[in-house]
């Protein structure tokens, strides 16, 4: 039984609604926000604060490379986006590729310096005041590279196994969605971490 | 059986509805279902379970606090019991009852075959359920039933640093981190869905300024609760961090520090309390309307000012805070933004008055717990103005007062109106009315048991008398008041035993009601009771905010007026 | 028909109004300190114009509730179905502008002169400057017992707080400055003045000028563990000489009597002196309150019992006797220790 009204306005207008994709894809970016913010608060109202140990002016340098592969990344995943809705699968599978090689750059990278505070500097996240907020705020966003980086490799293979067509470019560009948030929230932390704070 | 309804009372399935092979699958659609009817109903049924639980645990407080010096509960047992029923009642009743009802009825309302994403909804219920089990293995896990076990005995806010290693070196506050954590990811999930499907399933016709309001209030709540989980969420991580890492986010010998947690966790925690009100609200919304025989009375003023209280109550969560030493700066401002909050609330109080003036008001029982609900939810805002103003929050915070003034929210308003809602919407869900006659039963016991027990609540606290005592002096002339609102209590408990036997009763025995006992106007009651599993046999069209009431009077439909 | 007009009698203000009366009555027209610590019988300036503040805004609110209570009352009545088979329907209003204007605006005023008023009473309270008069104690809070030091006489004071009488004309307050050494506690003593927490790290400040002696109760009004209920709280008001006998007594060193020299033994030898200060002796422990002058206290254990030779005993055998889970162990002392242990602290006024 259906509810149908009498419909008595004359023009057909197509009936639009937003993506629900996209709009899930929006308010999975609003509750991480809102988590990362905490996290940023508390590293900033932390500065300053922590009464020994290493400082960030001592052990931080600043991770330029490593936040120049970040944020290209962005940029190839534009282009791969570009490259699917036309339907060029080739060419899209490429600058996957890219994308997911220089994020996981960014990875080794964070890597390579957590190595160096850890062993040479001695700052933990249980040191000071500083070693927990900075490993907890880093390491939040890390987590979130590493998730996202598990969802561009599944891509990826789906893309290598022939699985991948234009109309997927919809879902591609909700997860390019999810990707360009990490790379945005990356320039929040590096900015409180290695500019504000030190 | 292959489609995943559930056995309708009197259906011809009966013959072989109870061999072995067909209850284990009759279970298992419920377990692997994806559907956001059975999921709504599954909800409820977690939502009702815990509010029994969490009841049952108000009444052991209200024994334990009957006279000074009593030894029903040793300290210990009591700090668990009191912290576990905040936990209970905000997490697995209050945060269940809103998705209970926003799954089942807002595919219905938008004339959609389902929510936006089946799969999510059933995945975050699931974690919610497992989230709350996880909560209450703490009574049994560690040490055991003895002394309650490792429940949770921080109070529902869990201030660090008393959550700290140093303070609770147990695993009660761990307990407590992680299953709200995980029930935490389940809201989230939850949210999305209320809200993908509100902006991008509706029906043809149903634009935005048509949706009706119980799903502008629902998404509203879905809304802020994205923004408010997180953090909680963050502290918790952060507390864990502390007490499993070595960290020092709240450790004040190393720099950390205390007033931070409080911080974080009331800009979690005051949204949190609008999240679990606001669908309250919708229930109202579409009860008070129908059952008073009128259009919702100015429909964008009440979108505009749900959505207006979510915004605002962003920005008063230090109010909780007044005495934890902010500048004169920082409570001034806390105080303006609070009672900020109170003008959209009240816009939406003389919104309902208005729906009500010029009406045929019938009271059915719904309309009975919506009336109930409107007097109370006044007082509730009354008593938080006062709350609001921070030189007397100095002496009510804190107190028995602001325990009457939440209650008075979370049971006069909350309570009462999902009261309401299970009395409409139940013939939806099953096909039969619940008893009118154990309903007004429900009703006037519960109503009564409320006034006596909140009302004089309100009095030991004005006498000085503080929250989370397992005892109290016999010297502060608290005894009287404290034996009478535990009466109170024992008579509420009454109502909800009649309230549960009248579920399970009209189940089986209830009059059967049709696809619209009540003549409402909104696109659920144009489908059989209870729904088939597709929801509308065709996609339905709407041309204005009360689909039916156009159908119904064709000569005087709202379009003409909207 | 009786059910509505029951409903109408529980939503009538009159009722509301007369619960609230009957209580503030019974506690507002008393005078100096008593027993129910009610904010409604206010001795001192903060706590005097907090209870000013609450009856402009009771009052408000009451024409508030009044007002819209009434309109309630009145629609139940007025626009209820008559008659079961009345199925027509009322005239659909689908809203007015000019209503929702109206009653945007009138809370939005009301919303102003509330604030602007509580606002001047904040500054009042929590900016008051501190005259040259003022007596300062520092309060640090414990789980689960109160610390109170004055500086100025060099005096470690527990659980019962000693201020001196302020006289309105010129005013003798006492300014506190809260600290935590381990939780968040709260100081709260109804009659004197609002609640002000007491952080680890983080020093809160607030000040009373009690008008009338005696002796003023409240509690800890933080959630701070397992013996929170029981962190009582005393405030004595002096006279000026009874203060100034008070402050010379406190600060003796202990008393020193030989008849007690094996209860000290005792005291000294059974790790009591790692917890515990007696001034003049070698006991300098600061976990636990100062015992130097335990017996001029009325209550042992934060107002968990009385004070005397029995109650103190049992609290030295088994201390989950009073306050089952304080932090203080039962030291598994022999009766005769016991005996002796609780003849010497009786000794120490």
């Amino acid at each position: 039984m259906s509810a149908a009204a009498v419909v008595h306005s004359t023009a057909e207008q197509p009936w639009v609604q937003p993506s629900k994709g996209r709009v899930a894809m929006f308010c999975l970016i609003i509750a991480e926000s809102a988590i990362f913010t905490i996290f940023v608060v508390a590293y900033i109202y932390n500065i300053g604060r922590s009464l020994y140990g290493p400082t960030p002016q001592q052990v931080l340098d600043v991770p330029i490379f490593n936040s120049i592969m970040l944020l290209s990344s962005s940029l190839t995943i534009w282009l791969a986006e570009r490259y699917i809705e036309h339907g060029n699968v080739k060419a899209f599978g490429l600058w996957w590729a890219l994308t997911f090689l220089l994020g996981a750059g960014f990875l080794v990278g964070t890597g390579i310096e957590w190595h160096k505070l850890i062993y040479e500097d001695g700052l933990t996240i249980s040191t000071n005041l500083f070693g927990t907020t900075f490993y907890s705020l880093v390491g939040l966003h890390a987590s979130h590279v590493i998730i996202g980086l598990c969802m561009l490799l599944l891509v990826l293979l789906f893309t290598i196994t022939g699985h991948v067509a234009k109309e997927h470019a919809e879902r591609i560009q909700v997860l390019a969605l999810y990707w360009h948030f990490v790379d945005a929230v990356w320039i929040v932390v590096f900015t409180v971490v290695y500019i504000i704070g030190r | 059986m292959a489609d995943s309804t559930y056995p309708i009372p009197g259906s011809v399935e009966a013959p072989h509805r109870w061999s072995q092979a067909a209850v284990l699958e009759w279970l298992n659609s419920w377990v692997i279902t994806v559907d956001h009817k059975k999921l709504g109903i599954l909800y409820m049924l977690y939502a009702v379970f815990f509010l029994l639980v969490g009841g049952a645990e108000a009444i052991a407080i209200r024994i334990q606090l009957l006279y000074p010096h009593m030894h029903f509960m040793s300290p210990q047992v009591f700090n668990r019991i009191f912290t576990m029923h905040g936990n209970t009642m905000v997490f697995l009743f209050g945060m269940t009852y809103i998705f209970g009802f926003a799954n089942y009825l807002v595919p219905l309302m938008v004339g959609a075959r389902d929510m936006a994403f089946p799969r999510l909804n059933a995945f975050s219920f699931w974690l919610t359920f497992f989230g709350g089990l996880l909560l209450y293995y703490s009574f049994i896990g560690g040490g055991g039933l003895y002394g309650a076990g490792n429940a949770p005995d921080v109070m529902w806010w869990a201030y660090a640093p008393l959550t700290e290693r140093a303070f609770s070196p147990g695993h009660a506050p761990d307990y407590w981190a992680l299953s709200l954590i995980v029930t935490g990811f389940g809201t989230i999930g939850a949210s999305i869905n209320v809200i993908a499907t509100a902006f991008c399933m509706r029906c043809k016709g149903m634009t935005l300024m048509r949706l009706p309001v119980f799903v502008w209030v629902n998404a509203t709540a879905s809304g802020l609760a994205l923004i408010t989980i997180t953090p909680l969420t963050a502290a918790q991580v952060m507390l864990l961090i502390d007490r499993y890492l070595g960290g020092h986010f709240f450790d004040t010998q190393a720099g950390g520090s205390a007033m931070i947690w409080a911080h974080f966790f009331w800009i979690f925690g005051h949204p949190e309390v609008y999240v679990l009100v606001l669908p309250a609200f919708a229930i109202a919304n579409e009860v008070i309307p129908v059952f008073s025989r009128k259009a919702i009375f100015g429909y964008p003023a009440v979108v505009a000012a749900s959505v207006g209280i979510a915004f605002v109550s962003l920005g008063v969560w230090a109010h909780h805070m007044f005495t934890i030493g902010m500048t004169s700066v920082g409570n001034a401002f806390f105080v303006l933004s609070t009672m900020l909050v109170g003008i959209p609330t009240s816009i939406k109080i003389f919104n309902w008055l208005g729906t009500m003036w010029g009406g045929k008001i019938r009271f059915a029982t719904p309309m009975l717990f919506c009336t109930a609900f409107v007097v109370q939810f006044l007082l509730a805002g009354l008593t938080g103005i006062m709350l609001s103003v921070a030189p007397w929050n100095w002496q009510l915070h804190n107190s028995y007062f602001v325990i009457a003034h939440f209650h008075y929210v979370l049971v006069g308003a909350i309570a009462f109106c999902v009261f309401a809602g299970i009395y409409y919407w139940y013939p939806k869900v099953t096909g039969r009315m619940l008893s009118e006659k154990l309903g007004k039963w429900h009703f006037w016991l519960f109503f009564i048991g409320f006034h006596v027990t909140f009302d004089v609540m309100h009095i030991p606290g004005l006498l000085g008398m503080p929250r989370s005592i397992y005892t109290y002096e016999a010297d502060r002339g608290w005894t009287g008041w404290n034996q009478i609102v535990s009466i109170g209590g024992l008579i509420q408990g009454i109502a909800v035993l009649i309230f549960a036997v009248n579920l399970i009763w009209s189940y089986f025995k209830g009059k059967e009601a049709g696809n619209d006992p009540w003549d409402a106007w909104t696109l659920e009651w144009a489908t059989p009771s209870p729904p088939p599993a597709y929801n509308f046999a065709t996609d339905p069209v709407v041309t204005s905010r009360r689909p039916l009431w156009d159908i119904k009077h064709p000569d005087d439909p709202d379009w003409k007026y909207e | 028909m009786l059910a509505k007009w029951l409903k109408c009698v529980f939503l009538s203000a009159k009722n509301w109004c007369l619960l609230l009366a009957l209580f503030i009555w019974h506690t507002a027209f008393a005078e100096g300190p008593q027993s129910t610590p009610s904010i409604y019988a206010p001795a001192s300036t903060p706590a005097q114009s907090i209870y000013d503040l609450s009856l402009f805004v009771l009052t408000i609110t009451g024409a508030i509730f009044v007002t819209v209570g009434g309109v309630l009352a009145f629609v139940v009545f007025r626009f209820r179905q008559r008659g079961e088979d009345d199925t027509t329907e009322p005239a659909q209003i689908y809203g007015s502008t000019q209503v929702e204007l109206a009653w945007t605006v009138i809370p939005i005023l009301i919303v102003v002169v509330l604030f602007l008023t509580t606002a001047r009473m904040i500054f009042a309270i929590q900016d008051a400057p501190q005259p040259k008069s003022a007596l300062d104690v520092t309060v640090v809070g414990h789980q689960f017992w109160w610390e109170f030091n004055y500086p100025k006489y060099g005096i470690h004071a527990v659980n019962e707080l000693h201020v001196p009488l302020s006289d309105p004309q010129s005013p003798t307050p006492t300014y506190l400055k809260l600290l935590s050494a381990d939780v968040i506690h709260s100081f709260w003593v109804p009659q004197l003045a609002g609640k002000t927490d007491l952080l680890p790290n983080n020093v809160n400040d607030m000040w009373i000028d009690p008008h009338h002696t005696g002796m003023y109760v409240g509690q800890c009004a933080q959630f701070c563990g397992v013996q929170h209920a029981k962190m009582l709280l005393r405030v004595y008001v002096d006279t000026p000489q009874q203060f100034e006998a008070w402050v010379k007594n406190q600060q003796q060193k202990a008393v020193e009597d030989e008849s007690v020299a094996t209860g000290r033994h005792v005291f000294e030898t059974q790790s009591c002196m790692n917890c515990h200060t007696i001034q003049g002796t070698a006991a300098t422990g600061r976990f636990g309150p100062d015992l130097t002058h335990l017996m001029s206290r009325d209550t042992l254990a934060s107002g968990a019992m009385a004070n005397n030779k029995d109650n103190l005993r049992e609290w030295i055998r088994h201390p989950d006797t009073f306050k089952e889970g304080s932090l203080m162990p039962a030291m598994q002392l022999n009766d005769q220790q016991l005996d002796q242990v609780t003849a010497y602290l009786a000794t120490l006024k």
